[in-house]
């Protein structure tokens, strides 16, 4: 853009026998890209006096929908005000464009909310949404019970393929960020430990801290969290893509059951591989307390080997490996089921999948808490 | 069949070729009765009464008609008008809000579970995208409901298999995905997914957009041909003026603004002495000649 505006626009109001009629005078180029005028000043023009307006473009060099959309705007002001347009002195083009703009009238779409709710009422929203959530829940669980039940008789379809490719896409493709965070949560638990047992002089103890911790609860819940962020997320992001894609109501229009098809091998794959590598996610946090203790607070291999043997029981592997099998199930149900649940559009892909990390995580925590007391309880 | 690829120009008589039609003119007797079929006409699919609607936003309600055996039966409108929502409803994909939907006489949105699974096996869709399975390949895509179903050995599926993807003419693609397909081939690849089992009805959503008028064409005469090979039910959602006019024996109009049936019949019926809408509709608006489209370019 230049310095000065590129168009030229004067108004002159009609006189003797086109009393009442605003003349715009419309001249120069009037494109996007050399600026616009503002509406404002014509509108202010258009007062009692003025019956129609008219144009004059006889100086008009190049225009596009720039000067459409002014002149638009003066139609759309004239209309409110009862005045009369004649479009006689625009460009034929632009006579023809703005005729098809103005020949399908403006359409009342219902059902659609004006602006940001309030605070009360997204507060209001967000409450109902999540109670209805709770029976969409409720009833996705049932199915899911009821899928894995024919799978117990033996009368679940699915291809044992996709159980496959799911066992190696949750189990030995995850090995690299198990072992990377337990060996730190391992490294960690060793550091806190050595602090504390320093006070009675017990540092010895630090293998049944790191061994018992990793084991029995950190390592499930550490493995869950990865998992869940990395496979929860996946599995609702892929289910959306196919409720967009429409895929998903091409099983159900075959009479092929969903849950058996897609939630079942995936319910499946969690539930063995998070076990495992919540075994694995242990021994390497082990590993690394042993490491601490024999560099940086010298005890010896062996005597670290013997405690650690000492301590672990068990009752402390059969208390880890249930709660990763739970902690599976509840990743794949939250991932699944926000997959399922997923809009048709992108946005609503991205939508489920963090809902789905969310989700879990809600769900692992509620979980854990609560089998950590029925464990307690009984003395496991 | 004895040419799965394609009709060849010189149309050879073929074992029963008496009872068959040429391609694309499967109206006898044009504007006579609009009749498909020359026998007394089988009810096949009935809709009665049927209502859709999302939430309290009714799509369409009133609807009634009957869909007889061996017909190709146009479902035409507007955009927005709530044709996919009737496809959906009609193939239990989608509850309706009232009415019902029979086929064969059978109620399907009252009929058990294990009974609507039935149905729906007789049933063959076609999905507006495709809705192609996009972890598995199109040998893949089509040989999952005839595994599951039919009980065949592999080796016979995967001959069932080669032959549909020829019939659409997508013989050997059978080991590409999804995605390294055009659009036009994976509509293809969704109709012979559709056509796997053989069903008594072919559900077609909008066969022809997104694809150029030889595929589109070519896709219709394979339309047609089902019915006549197969005796296949064939419902086409659709608002390609060619495809209507050219394959349809018997349409529904649903209008948006009434959100109703204005309309019922053969659709060139309805071009030559139909509902003013609807004929407004076939002809894009005005009477022939089509609107000019080459408007001389302004110079200002």
């Amino acid at each position: 853009m230049g310095g000065a505006a590129a168009w030229r626009l004067a108004l002159r109001p009609g006189e003797a026998d086109s009393r009442g009629i605003l003349f715009v005078g419309l001249g120069g180029r009037w494109r996007i890209d050399q600026g616009l005028p503002e509406a404002e000043v014509l509108r202010d023009k258009l007062d009692a006096s003025v019956r129609q307006v008219s144009f004059d473009a006889g100086e008009l060099t190049e225009w596009d929908s720039g000067l459409l959309s002014f002149v638009a705007g003066i139609y759309k002001a004239c209309a409110e005000r009862g005045i009369a347009v004649d479009g006689g002195g625009l460009p034929p083009g632009a006579q023809r464009l703005l005729a098809m703009a103005r020949a399908i009238p403006e359409q009342k779409v219902s059902g659609r909310s004006t602006g940001t709710p309030g605070l009360f009422a997204q507060a209001g929203i967000a409450t109902l949404e999540f109670v209805r959530g709770v029976p969409q829940m409720l009833g996705f669980l049932g199915e899911v019970t009821l899928s894995l039940l024919r799978l117990v008789s033996g009368r679940a379809r699915f291809r044992a393929r996709d159980l496959w490719l799911e066992i190696e896409e949750v189990g030995p493709r995850a090995l690299p960020i198990v072992s990377v965070i337990s060996f730190l949560v391992g490294l960690i638990l060793a550091y806190l430990g050595a602090d504390q047992l320093k006070l009675v002089g017990a540092q010895i103890f630090i293998a049944d801290l790191v061994a018992i911790g990793m084991v029995r609860e950190v390592g499930a819940l550490m493995t869950g969290i990865i998992i869940a962020g990395r496979t929860g997320a996946a599995f609702a992001a892929q289910l959306g893509t196919m409720q967009v894609n429409e895929e998903i109501d091409a099983y159900k229009a075959l009479g092929i059951s969903t849950i058996d098809f897609l939630v079942l091998p995936r319910m499946l794959a969690l539930m063995l591989m998070v076990p495992l590598l919540t075994l694995y996610s242990g021994f390497i946090g082990m590993l690394a307390g042993l490491l601490v203790s024999v560099t940086i607070f010298d005890i010896g291999v062996f005597e670290y080997y013997t405690e650690t043997l000492r301590a672990l029981e068990f009752k402390q592997f059969a208390v880890g490996l249930s709660k990763g099998t739970v902690y599976g199930a509840m990743i794949a149900f939250a991932g699944c089921l926000r997959g399922m649940q997923c809009g048709r559009s992108a946005e609503a892909v991205g939508h489920a999948a963090t809902s789905a990390v969310v989700t879990a995580i809600l769900l692992i925590t509620i979980a854990a808490s609560i089998m950590t007391i029925v464990y307690y309880q009984l003395g496991i | 069949m004895s040419a799965p690829h394609g009709r060849p120009k010189g149309h050879q008589p073929q074992p029963g070729a008496a009872q068959r039609r040429t391609p694309l003119t499967p109206f006898p007797g044009e504007g006579a009765g609009g009749e498909g079929s020359p026998e007394d006409p089988v009810p096949h699919i009935e809709v009665r009464d049927l209502s859709m609607a999302y939430g309290d936003f009714i799509v369409q309600s009133g609807l009634d008609f009957v869909v007889n055996k061996g017909d190709i039966f146009i479902v035409m409108g507007g955009n927005g008008c709530g044709k996919t929502t009737l496809m959906r409803a009609l193939v239990g994909l989608q509850r309706p809000a009232a009415g019902s939907v029979l086929y064969s006489g059978e109620d399907f949105w009252n009929a058990a579970a294990e009974e609507q699974q039935r149905l729906k096996r007789r049933l063959g869709i076609l999905f507006q995208g495709g809705a192609l399975w996009s972890s598995l390949t199109l040998a893949e895509n089509v040989a999952l409901p005839i595994a599951e179903y039919s009980g065949l050995p592999p080796a016979r599926v995967d001959e069932l298999v080669a032959f549909k993807l020829a019939l659409v003419g997508l013989a050997g693609c059978e080991d590409l995905y999804p995605a390294e397909l055009s659009g036009g081939m994976r509509k293809r690849a969704g109709l012979a997914r559709a056509i796997a089992l053989d069903p008594d009805i072919l559900v077609i959503d909008e066969p022809s957009s997104g694809l150029d008028p030889l595929t589109a064409r070519r896709l219709d005469e394979l339309i047609v041909e089902l019915r006549d090979s197969l005796g296949t039910t064939i419902v086409v959602v659709t608002h390609e003026l060619a495809s209507i006019l050219s394959i349809g024996n018997n349409s529904i109009y649903l209008d948006s603004e009434s959100r109703s049936m204005i309309a019922t019949g053969h659709p060139q019926d309805a071009l030559k002495n139909g509902h003013p809408k609807v004929r407004h509709f076939l002809t894009r608006g005005g009477e022939a000649p089509p609107p000019r489209l080459n408007v001389p370019a302004e110079t200002p």
